[in-house]
Order: structure tokens, then C-alpha cells, then sequence
């Protein structure tokens, strides 16, 4: 119970600061913190079914970019209220995510990233070249955001609302019957399947509750950029948020906040003063994989809360057995 | 109970199970016994659907299960613990044994409500009663190799099965560890009610629980019969217990 309540205090006093600091921070830093706020959400959403669900979802961003235009052209296409089109946008990632998932959960692992993979980039060379709907390579810009979100700070608050109301339903996801039986279909699906779950319905919501997910990311982004491109439904990104994942810790619920937060703001200040700051990342890649397998936040659970993910040492089996 | 008629099945051109008859009734314990590769563990896979079979029906509570996908077998009442351990390593022997509660009472989709406070006493009885109380918090992976054993029918146990299938639940456990398992597998029978198919090498211990013995040889069932009678018969003799 003490770590319960250390952990909501934390949270509690993080969540402070964030309200607070647009007040102090230049536009551009606010502007910043809020693109990391979306870029976790998309990377929350991945690992989801990566880390939890232990499915090669290669290509995740295509459902963020499904999200983002489904937003737009509902907007100015179809010119609908904004909070329908809202809603709407990270349904329509969902049902995109239930299409792909439903051939791709019927497949193993390599196969399913590989099949994942190719229908992600479908939809990319859909928006790529349907020039009329979705303004191929140009994309979408200036788009009129209603007064209550126009500036940049009022966008910050906006997404923070949303990042914060989804990181609590994904905590609770993570934390319920439906969580723990999709990090027993990664660990172990026969089993699965043996105690009686229906293993690819399981991953297959799964992944549709994923996608709805990153559906809300990309809206966010419209919401902070005023804009979209079909680099947001580009392998790169999938790439991207991939490692954010790993980098942050897979096998941990907040790992990949971590892990955005770190890529965003290399890209941003690394990247301001050369072009290959990928370079970097590649190098932060080779170290983790050999020095923090588990990830940044694997790591700092592994060290402040004693192994969870691991077979407990003798000392702790043997503090076990004499209590 | 359970009835498996003339099952095959072949791999790349391996006849692993060639023809399989079997008959499990109601509260019995009855083991399968044949040496090595001669087909038991694919017998019991076919039967809980983790492999098609070729040829043959397998038939439970009067209702033909062959081919069905193997969390539907489990819903019907068959309950498997395998011969190499099959747990989630990485979880609490709670946690593991919750998991086959949680999915037998059809809350794998119960979204919001956090896990830790359902099926607990259902899970806690279990591990209760195959003596496991004691290490609810140890990662499963950590434990011996003879408590992972009893873990994997731990969790056999959570899917509540009328027929719960062992294979080798002794394999490579120590002999106070196999005694222990002889005494659950006893009390399963008369206090759970349940009915065992089981296979197993060690002969002594076949031939103490088991009330009939249905014997595999090159993936045929030759005899299915009363332990005594498996004893005395000339072809088991030859084909398996090494007597001439």
C-alpha cells in the first residue's frame, strides 16, 4: 500500500509541474512538452500490443495517420462539428486496426509483422496518392482549430487533458483481467489456449483497442500542428515510435513515455545542430541492447522495487522462506 | 466420458499415432503406457485439440469435440497439464494460476476492473489444495523444478475440468516430490470428483493408481485393460515391459 500511495504522489506532484509550466516556459519549449505528450500516447498505444501483447506491429504510425487525416478531411471535407469529428477519427483508426489485425492475428510472429507491415503501408500509398481527397505529398495545412484551442498553450492544456485521461484507462486496461491474460498470451499462447482463451480474439482487441488509441494521438497532432502529411502514416515513424518502446522499456507500463520523451527531444535539440542525429540514436540503440536490456524504465523499476521481471535472486527466495 | 475412436495422425510422413482407441469413464484414473515415441503425448494433444487428427473422432459427454481449436475443448471440461513445464515464467504462481481461473469464469475481456481483486479465493483455494500456499508471490520461473510441476496441474486445476489429462506429472521430480504427487492425484479423484487420464514411466506408480492401463505401442493401443491383466499379457510383455 505504501508504494500505492508513494507512486499517486508522485504522479500527483509531475502532474503539478506540467500545469504549470506553459506559465513560465517560451511558446516553443510548451510546444515541445506537448508534442511529447502525443508521440507517448502513440508510443503508449504501440506497446500495448508489442510489449504486452508481444505482436510485431511494425507499422503502427499508419493508424496514427489514419487518425490524423480521418480528423481532417472530416473537418473540412465534410465540414462535421469538431467534437463528432473527434470522435470519429480514432473509431476509424480502430476499425482500420480490426481490418489489418483480423489477417494479421492469424499469422505468427515474423509473418505477422511482415503482412502487418505491407497493409500499413497500403493505406500510406492510398493517402500518398488519392491527390484530390488528401492533397498527396503536399498534405493538409492551416487548418482552423475552434477558439478554445487556437493557441499554443490552450493546445497544450487540450492534450495534456487527453494524454492524461488515456494514460489512466490504459493503466486500468493494464491492470485488469484483460491486461494480464494478453501478458500470458506473450509469454506463453499454448498454455493460453489450453486453459481455455481464445488467444487471437484476445490479441485481436487487443490491437483494435491500440489503434483506437493511436487514432487519438494523431488527432492530438492535428490539433498542435494545424496540419497533416503522409509522413505520418511513413514506416520511418513506425520505426520510430518502435524504439521509443525498447528504449523506454517494453515490458513496463510508462517505459515508452520515457522513450518518447528522450527521442523527441534528441530529434529537437541534436537535431537543431546536425543532420545525423539518428546517428546518436543508433549508438543510444547498440548501448541499450547491451547495457539496459529492459529498457530505461526496466531498469529503474528493476532497481527501486527489487526484479519483478525477473526470477527473484536467492537472497530475496530465502527472505521469502524464512517469513 | 471420453471416447477416442481410431485416431491417426501423421507428421511429414511419421506415423506418430496410427490408431488410437481409448475409453474414459466417469471418476476413473486411467493411464497410458508405451515406451518411448510410441505415441502418448500426440494421443493427448489430439485429444485436446492442440493437433488435427488425420483420421478418427474423439467424443466427450456424448458430443463429438475432433478438430474443435483447443480453448473450446477447454471450455467443455478437459483440462491438460503438459510433460514439459508450460507456465508463464515470468508471473507469480498466483498470477499464473488466476490467469486459468479468470478465463474459466469468462472475465478475460472484463476491462476496467483491476485483476487483483478477482478470483481470489477460487485461486487461493486451488493453490491451497496442491500445497502451493505458501509461494503465491514467487515468480513462477523460480521455483523447483518439482513445484513448477505441480504448478502446471495448479493450473489445469483453474479451468475446473471434469477430465483433467496428465502428462508425466511426475517427470523428473524427486521421490518425496513424487509421493506428494501420488497423494494429490488421489485426492483430486475422491474430493474433486475428477477423472484422470494420465501417462507416465515410472511403473510403480502406474500400476498403484491406475484402475485400468490402456498400453501404446508404434502408435497402436493394443490393450486397454485392468492393471492385472496388462501385467499377465504376453504382447504388452514383449512389446514393453522387457519380459520374455
Amino acid at each position: 500500500m505504501g508504494n500505492r500511495a508513494k507512486t499517486f504522489w508522485i504522479y500527483g506532484v509531475l502532474l503539478a509541474v506540467l500545469l504549470v509550466l506553459p506559465m513560465m516556459l517560451p511558446r516553443f519549449y510548451t510546444y515541445i512538452l506537448a508534442l511529447i505528450f502525443v508521440t507517448s500516447l502513440l508510443a503508449m498505444s504501440l506497446n500495448i500490443v508489442v510489449g504486452h501483447g508481444g505482436l510485431f506491429q511494425f507499422h503502427h504510425a499508419a493508424f496514427y495517420g489514419v487518425g490524423a487525416y480521418t480528423f481532417v478531411l472530416t473537418l473540412t471535407k465534410a465540414g462535421l462539428p469538431m467534437w463528432i469529428c473527434f470522435i470519429l477519427a480514432p473509431l476509424a483508426a480502430a476499425v482500420a486496426g480490426f481490418l489489418i489485425g483480423w489477417f494479421c492475428v492469424r499469422l505468427s510472429s515474423l509473418y505477422f509483422g511482415m503482412l502487418q507491415i505491407s497493409l500499413g503501408s497500403l493505406l500510406w500509398a492510398i493517402v500518398f496518392r488519392w491527390y484530390d481527397m488528401t492533397g498527396g505529398d503536399d498534405g493538409i495545412h492551416g487548418i482552423q482549430m475552434p477558439e478554445f484551442i487556437s493557441s499554443t498553450s490552450s493546445a497544450y492544456y487540450f492534450i495534456l487533458l487527453f494524454f492524461v485521461l488515456s494514460f489512466v484507462i490504459m493503466y486500468l486496461m493494464h491492470q485488469s483481467p484483460f491486461g494480464q491474460i494478453l501478458r500470458a498470451t506473450r509469454d506463453n499462447p499454448a498454455r493460453c489456449s489450453a486453459v481455455g482463451i481464445n488467444v487471437r480474439r484476445h490479441q485481436l482487441t487487443a490491437i483494435v483497442i491500440a489503434t483506437f488509441f493511436a487514432g487519438e494521438a494523431g488527432v492530438l497532432f492535428v490539433v498542435l500542428e494545424r496540419s497533416v502529411f503522409p509522413d505520418l502514416l511513413f514506416w520511418v515513424l513506425s520505426l520510430e515510435i518502435f524504439i521509443m518502446c525498447l528504449l523506454g522499456g517494453w515490458f513496463t507500463f510508462a517505459g515508452p513515455v520515457v522513450g518518447a520523451a528522450i527521442i523527441v527531444s534528441l530529434r529537437t535539440f541534436v537535431g537543431a545542430y546536425t543532420e545525423y542525429w539518428t546517428m546518436i540514436i543508433g549508438i543510444l540503440l547498440i548501448l541499450l541492447i547491451f547495457f539496459l536490456p529492459e529498457g530505461v524504465m526496466g531498469f529503474l523499476v528493476e532497481r527501486f522495487k527489487g526484479k519483478p521481471n525477473k526470477a527473484p535472486t536467492e537472497q530475496t527466495e530465502r527472505a521469502h522462506a524464512s517469513s | 466420458m471420453l471416447r477416442v475412436e481410431g485416431l491417426q495422425k501423421s507428421f511429414d510422413g511419421f506415423m506418430a499415432v496410427s490408431s488410437a482407441d481409448l475409453r474414459v469413464g466417469k471418476g476413473e484414473i486411467v493411464a497410458v503406457i508405451g515406451p518411448n515415441g510410441a505415441g502418448k503425448t500426440t494421443l493427448f494433444r489430439l485429444i485436446t485439440g492442440e493437433h488435427l487428427p488425420d483420421k478418427g473422432r474423439v467424443i466427450f459427454k456424448d458430443e463429438e469435440i475432433t478438430g474443435l481449436p483447443p480453448h473450446e475443448i477447454c471450455r467443455k471440461g478437459i483440462g491438460i497439464s503438459f510433460q514439459i513445464v508450460n507456465i508463464f515464467q515470468r508471473m507469480t504462481v498466483f498470477d499464473n494460476v488466476q490467469v486459468a481461473v479468470l478465463a474459466h469464469q469468462r472475465k478475460t475481456g472484463t476491462l476496467f476492473s483491476p485483476a487483483r481483486a478477482l478470483a481470489v479465493e477460487e485461486t487461493e483455494k486451488i493453490l491451497r489444495n496442491v500445497g502451493l500456499i505458501e509461494k503465491t508471490q514467487s515468480v513462477s520461473g523460480s521455483l523447483s523444478h518439482g513445484d513448477q510441476k505441480v504448478l502446471e496441474i495448479a493450473i489445469a486445476l483453474g479451468s475446473n475440468p471434469d477430465l483433467l489429462i496428465l502428462d508425466e506429472p511426475t517427470a523428473g521430480m524427486a521421490r518425496e516430490e513424487t509421493s506428494a504427487a501420488i497423494d494429490l492425484i488421489h485426492r483430486m479423484t475422491d474430493e474433486l470428483g475428477l477423472t484422470i487420464l494420465f501417462c507416465e514411466h515410472d511403473m510403480d506408480l502406474v500400476f498403484s493408481i491406475a484402475g485400468r492401463i490402456m498400453v501404446m505401442h508404434q502408435g497402436k493401443s493394443i490393450i486397454e485393460a485392468s492393471p492385472d491383466e496388462v501385467r499377465s499379457n504376453k504382447q504388452v510383455q514383449e512389446a514393453y515391459l522387457g519380459v520374455s
